[in-house]
């Protein structure tokens, strides 16, 4: 059953709402069903969890008898960033994702946050899906804060994820919708994958079969799921970043997902004027390449890979 | 006056983006003004001209205090503003999120961190700034309950507010934050404009830093005193939403007085011209801040009321 779980008057003649589909057991709810929240599209720009939502309920509607909990998707939190290919919430400039878990008493996007907050709150799991923005491409992977590995790593060995990232503690990270929901006893897992403004449907498959292994160890699905993959789980002392040092344009050499070697090329930034490369770039340990730039236009700084070593 | 590039960021098309810094006197690092962090603070970079235009003068005729100097810093994010973006030009990121920076970082990561090794070690920092919404406020000066802050020193810019609140998790990457943090003594100064230029408030702002400065010894500057400052809560000030949308009239504007009851706005229906909502005021008090943008959504704080209450 589609609702609306927030809605705010637009200026002129529209209502932005932000709406979620229930899937409940066949034979309705008999009381004390697991709850499974799928959240996306906070980040306007980001796409990946589109194809989730659909082919999760595509599947689930395919064999409804295997429902034994509520599945609820909320596809578009920030429905006008969507719709308007702006990460942030337009007509503010604000990033949705600093804004939890908001309050009934400020501003509007206070006031939304507030109310997605209050829907979300009490669900067994929730699967809060980002892709990367439009510069980067990530492996599908589970970041959690330290502070909550205990709880969730469990959770997010059973999604099917190449990788787990145990990142530290940041006040900034505070306002996030994950950090929210978790300080308030409802476990959040932040999905990463693929790349700002598209889809990556081999991806989107393989979370989807995660996400019903979790439902099933949630006690929300009795259908048949894979045996989800063992993701490699690391901590930030394993990662390396990558940063362009020049302008320019940036082409990769290595390829996303595979190993190199210390000193093996990752790419060049090219000055299209000059005919010169301005930078080569290089591995500074062995290990997987899991982020690669996928946007070419480098400045100073910009990220062009992370390295698992 | 000694102009210096504190931090240049190459391009591959456009010239460089170089953050220049306008340092007055000799000697310790007394104060540092930052402009505009973000593209559309256009009235933030003309506070620092005129600043500039008066140390400039100031300097010429001695009265930098020996021993003192200052640096004003009129933006440090001149690509944006020569686009009309409000944050970074290419990937939008908010430089004033970004504090302390990070020199090997992304791109803003390391603009802040080239801006901050020159400004860290003043002993004041006073930062122009503005607000997300867009509205008008009385001027004031803004201070986050850090528990370094100095409300005696606030006192000293003769404003008629300081407002104090508490920090969220996401000022922790400000600029003002991260000097408190390095023991430098930062405030914030709000006026009422951002993208214009309105040079009655832009010059009760200058007025308020060139008294502070005069205060605490760091230049000789005859001026008036200005107010004696009442102190603000954030959390005391009194919101008042718009329940439905439209386009908005205001008819009480910053700093004005109103009893409970007064006509704050008028909410449109932007078809028929009807009139939707009118928006009272809730409590006797001084209007502190009113949004200005003519559309505006439901559920969007239109009004903050100082309570007359809280005011004595």
């Amino acid at each position: 059953m589609v609702s609306t779980i927030a809605s705010v008057g637009l200026p002129i003649d529209e209502t932005l709402m932000i709406k979620k589909n229930r899937l409940i057991p066949k034979e309705g709810l008999k009381g004390g069903e697991k709850r499974i929240s799928i959240v996306t599209g906070t980040h306007g720009d980001e796409l990946e969890g589109q194809y989730v939502c659909y082919e999760l309920q595509r599947r689930i509607k395919e064999s409804y008898d295997c429902l034994t909990g509520i599945a609820d998707i909320y596809p578009a939190l920030n429905p006008l960033g969507v719709d308007s290919i702006t990460r942030g919430i337009p007509g503010f400039d604000l990033d949705m994702n600093r804004m939890f878990p908001g309050s009934g008493h400020n501003s509007m996007p206070e006031y939304i946050t507030s109310q997605i907050t209050n829907d979300l709150s009490g669900s067994d799991a929730v699967i809060d899906i980002h892709a990367s923005n439009i510069y980067l491409k990530e492996i599908p992977q589970i970041r959690i804060n330290e502070i909550t590995r205990d709880t969730l790593v469990p959770y997010a060995k059973l999604l099917n994820v190449d990788y787990i990232w145990i990142h530290a503690s940041a006040t900034v990270l505070e306002s996030t919708l994950a950090y929210s929901l978790n300080s308030i006893g409802t476990p959040t897992l932040v999905v990463e994958m693929g790349v700002g403004m598209r889809i990556t449907k081999e991806y989107g498959d393989q979370l989807v079969d995660g996400i019903f292994c979790l439902m099933k160890e949630l006690g929300i699905w009795q259908g048949k799921v894979i045996e989800p993959k063992k993701p490699i789980i690391s901590e930030d002392g394993k990662v390396s970043f990558i940063n362009a040092n020049s302008a320019g344009v940036f082409v990769p050499l290595a390829e996303h997902w595979k190993n190199v070697k210390k000193g093996d090329p990752i790419g060049k930034i090219l000055n299209p004027l000059t005919g010169e490369a301005a930078e080569e770039i290089f591995a500074q340990t062995d290990g997987i390449v899991f982020t690669l730039r996928e946007y070419p236009i480098v400045s100073e700084g910009s990220l062009v890979a992370r390295i698992l070593s | 006056m000694e102009e210096k590039t504190l931090y240049e960021l190459g391009s591959i098309y456009r010239d460089n983006m170089r953050v220049k810094g306008y340092i007055f006197g000799k000697g310790e690092k007394s104060a540092c003004i930052v402009g505009a962090t973000r593209g559309n603070e256009i009235q933030q970079v003309y506070m620092c001209s005129q600043l500039i235009k008066i140390f400039t003068q100031l300097e010429k005729l001695g009265k930098i205090q020996d021993g003192k100097s200052i640096m004003v810093v009129p933006t440090v994010n001149s690509y944006s503003m020569n686009i009309g973006k409000r944050f970074w030009s290419t990937d939008n990121t908010d430089i004033n999120r970004m504090f302390p920076g990070y020199n090997l970082g992304e791109t803003t990561q390391r603009i802040a961190a080239g801006v901050f090794e020159s400004v860290n070690d003043y002993k004041y920092g006073i930062q122009f700034t503005s607000f997300y919404i867009q509205g008008n406020f009385i001027p004031h000066v803004r201070m986050m309950k850090t528990g370094f802050e100095d409300l005696d020193l606030a006192r000293d810019f003769g404003l008629p507010y300081i407002y104090r609140r508490k920090p969220r998790p996401y000022d922790t990457t400000t600029l003002n934050y991260n000097w408190q943090l390095w023991k430098t003594k930062a405030f914030s100064v709000y006026t009422n404009a951002t993208d214009s230029i309105d040079t009655v408030s832009a010059r009760e702002a200058i007025n308020s830093v060139l008294s502070f400065l005069n205060k605490n010894g760091i230049i000789d500057y005859k001026c008036h005193e200005g107010y004696i400052s009442q102190l603000i809560e954030g959390d005391l000030l009194v919101n008042v939403k718009s329940f439905v949308s439209g386009i908005l009239v205001v008819r009480s504007d910053a700093n004005s007085s109103v009893k409970r009851g007064d006509l704050l706005a008028e909410i449109l229906d932007p078809y028929t011209g009807r009139v939707l909502d009118e928006i009272t005021s809730p409590v006797n008090g001084i209007v502190f801040f009113h949004a200005n943008q003519p559309l505006i959504y439901s559920q969007t704080t239109l009004f903050k009321i100082i309570r007359e209450d809280d005011l004595i």
